[in-house]
């Protein structure tokens, strides 16, 4: 059975020599390459494939959702506060607006918004992580507190304030994107800093250095590619922060406004669905929020696993 | 310590000077106290509008005005004059602070709490079903979405009042209308009142720190002094707290300090679900009123309390780990 030899310090090295026959038992082991490994140990983590699947089936209901059920999003219908059942399978608001058809639009610009800020601000913070950490000294020590500076306000503020600047103006989709990326950015910035602090010390490094490339050269072709894995788990990450953080703004009026829909917003317009009596209109997308944002984070959590090499199990 | 103390205490006021020239500039960009003259009807005439111009000072180049402000704030300890009538900044933000300051210092209590026991549980019994159960519900606050949570236990509070018929929770504000007299009496009003928005606060942050705490944990666990410890014949007690929890809480003070500003942020849709008076409030008025000096003692204090927050992160860390101190 080849694949027990992938525990611990051997598979990092993508995949070990084979060891000596002893008599007549001879076994080989497969040489995996660091992919492998890392896609190997997910595909082990049981929450993070699980929610993978459903986070999966979450985007086909939103993208391919919209091709099938012909409903649209801004039809007001008469029938008014039907409680779900058969030609609404999630019922209708005060509008007579069908909420399955709202639910799968928000979705949609939820994901959307949450991959474009996961985007931007992980490459951003990454970039400047990896700059600050490289130069270090003074360059360091001035970049990074203008980093802190991004989270020494409350985030909420900044969105009031700006909301009551731009309120008027139609880009507060873009605004909203870039308010959320001055949120997470700083993140990756600090973890990949930490990394890249320790990383410019080793060998390869200054193999590189000897071979006369230059400090761009080192940062985007030696240093960031080491740092991948904390970038592809920050990303995955800041797209359930963003969901959850889009729903906060959504709440103070920022953000997506009606005839545009998202999540946030529409538990925001049903927040007092439940005194009032239709309670599905506030759980439905509610559910949904938590659904994304939970699997999310299996998923964020299985790559960290799969990706960190000193996985150790240890017991007191 | 004292050393350690007094340098860190100088490096956080580079910190604090710049951010006040960035919210002076923030605010400066985007309140401006002439929206409400300028769209009054009958319209004002422009000798008016000069004149209110030059009453709140907006005929002064921008950095004298930055200067200004800066001086009254240091030099006499006034937040500016507000541009709401009968508005004193200063009385008004105590009396937010104090109500908000309230719901953090609680939430940070329990959710710490909670996260060390739940922490150092499931790190201890790592893979058992507590840990499996644990960071499950932990991933599940982790998701969940602060608003909504806040407002589905005030939904189901009402719920259960009406249910059972009494007045069992109190989902508005942050004291009665007609408080009780008496001290206690009134610390009792006021702490009914904390409950539902400190467990909302508490739940939603003890599930990261918890986390956070396991891991920390875990890698203490498996270091080699631990298993010196041990090797030595202490006691498993003495192991688990003195070597073990003390280095493992280092990680997590650092990590509370960082999620302050955060924090605020949930302080203020949960105060604004239950119809606090605190900080939330405040903020909301002063930037619907456009009072900019108003606006600015609001982030000034909240950058205060984020940079004393990582202060007293620093402190403690030096306390629990004495290499920093001596270094």
């Amino acid at each position: 059975m080849p694949s027990r030899v992938n525990t611990s310090a051997g598979d990092t090295l993508g995949g070990t020599a084979t060891p000596p026959s002893r008599g007549s038992r001879e076994f080989t082991v497969k040489a995996r390459s660091q992919r492998q490994i890392v896609f190997r140990r997910f595909r082990q983590h049981k929450a993070a494939m699980a929610s993978l699947v459903v986070f999966v089936l979450v985007v086909l209901f939103a993208f391919i959702g919209p091709l099938l059920w012909s409903t649209s999003p801004s039809f007001m219908s008469n029938d008014i506060f039907t409680a779900p059942d058969g030609p609404h399978p999630f019922g209708t608001d005060s509008n007579g607006i069908d909420l399955l058809s709202a639910v799968m639009k928000g979705t949609q610009s939820s994901l959307i918004i949450a991959v474009v800020v996961s985007v931007v601000s992980t490459s951003f913070g990454a970039i400047y992580g990896a700059v600050s950490g490289f130069y270090g000294g003074w360059t360091d020590t001035i970049m990074m507190r203008i980093a802190d500076l991004f989270l020494t306000f409350p985030i909420i503020a900044i969105a009031i304030m700006l909301d009551n600047r731009f309120q008027a103006e139609a880009s507060s989709l873009w605004l909203l994107i870039a308010v959320l990326t001055a949120l997470f950015w700083p993140g990756a910035a600090r973890v990949i800093r930490a990394q890249v602090l320790s990383l410019k010390e080793k060998e390869f490094i200054e193999a590189a250095r000897a071979l006369g490339a230059r400090d761009r050269r080192i940062i985007f072709r030696h240093l960031l590619p080491n740092t991948l894995g904390s970038i592809i788990v920050i990303s995955t990450l800041t797209v359930a922060g963003t969901i959850l953080t889009e729903t906060a703004l959504s709440f103070l009026g920022f953000g997506v406004q009606f005839p545009n829909t998202s999540l946030g917003l529409l538990v925001t317009t049903n927040q007092t669905a439940i005194e009032g009596g239709h309670p599905w209109l506030f759980y439905i997308p509610g559910v949904f929020i938590i659904l994304i944002a939970l699997t999310i984070n299996f998923v964020g959590d299985g790559l960290r696993d799969a990706f960190d090499p000193q996985q150790t199990r240890v017991r007191a | 310590m004292l050393v350690y103390s007094v340098r860190r205490l100088l490096q956080s006021i580079p910190i604090l000077v710049a951010s006040t020239f960035v919210i002076f500039l923030m605010v400066a960009s985007s309140v401006d106290p002439m929206t409400p003259y300028l769209t009054k009807k009958p319209p004002l005439s422009a000798a008016q509008l000069d004149s209110l111009r030059v009453k709140f000072g907006l005929t002064k180049p921008l950095l004298q005005r930055y200067w200004d402000w800066l001086t009254g704030l240091v030099l006499h300890g006034t937040f500016g004059s507000s541009t709401q009538t009968n508005f004193h900044i200063g009385q008004q933000l105590g009396y937010a602070m104090e109500v908000t300051l309230r719901l953090v210092i609680g939430t940070i209590l329990i959710a710490l709490i909670l996260a060390v026991i739940v922490g150092v549980t499931t790190a201890v019994r790592q893979y058992s079903k507590f840990d499996y159960a644990t960071t499950a519900i932990g991933f599940l606050f982790l998701s969940l979405p602060t608003f909504w949570f806040a407002v589905l236990l005030k939904e189901w509070a009402i719920q259960i009042n009406e249910s059972t018929g009494t007045h069992f929770f109190d989902t508005l504000w942050e004291s009665s209308p007609n408080p009780p007299s008496g001290f206690l009496p009134q610390l009792g009003d006021g702490a009914q009142h904390l409950i539902l928005p400190v467990v909302t606060l508490a739940l939603l942050s003890y599930a990261a720190w918890s986390r956070f705490q396991r891991a920390s944990m875990l890698e203490v666990l498996g270091s080699d002094y631990m298993r010196l410890a041990r090797a030595k014949g202490l006691s498993p007690f003495r192991v688990l707290f003195r070597h073990g929890l003390r280095n493992a809480l280092i990680p997590l003070t650092t990590q509370v300090a960082l999620d302050t500003a955060a924090l605020l942020s949930g302080a203020v849709i949960t105060e604004t679900i239950y119809s606090w008076r605190g900080m939330g409030l405040f903020f909301i008025n002063s930037i619907e009123m456009a009072d900019p000096d108003s606006v600015m003692a609001w982030l000034l204090v909240t950058a205060v309390f984020v940079v004393v927050m990582n202060l007293i992160a620093d402190l403690l860390y030096a306390v629990l780990d004495p290499r920093i101190r001596l270094a």
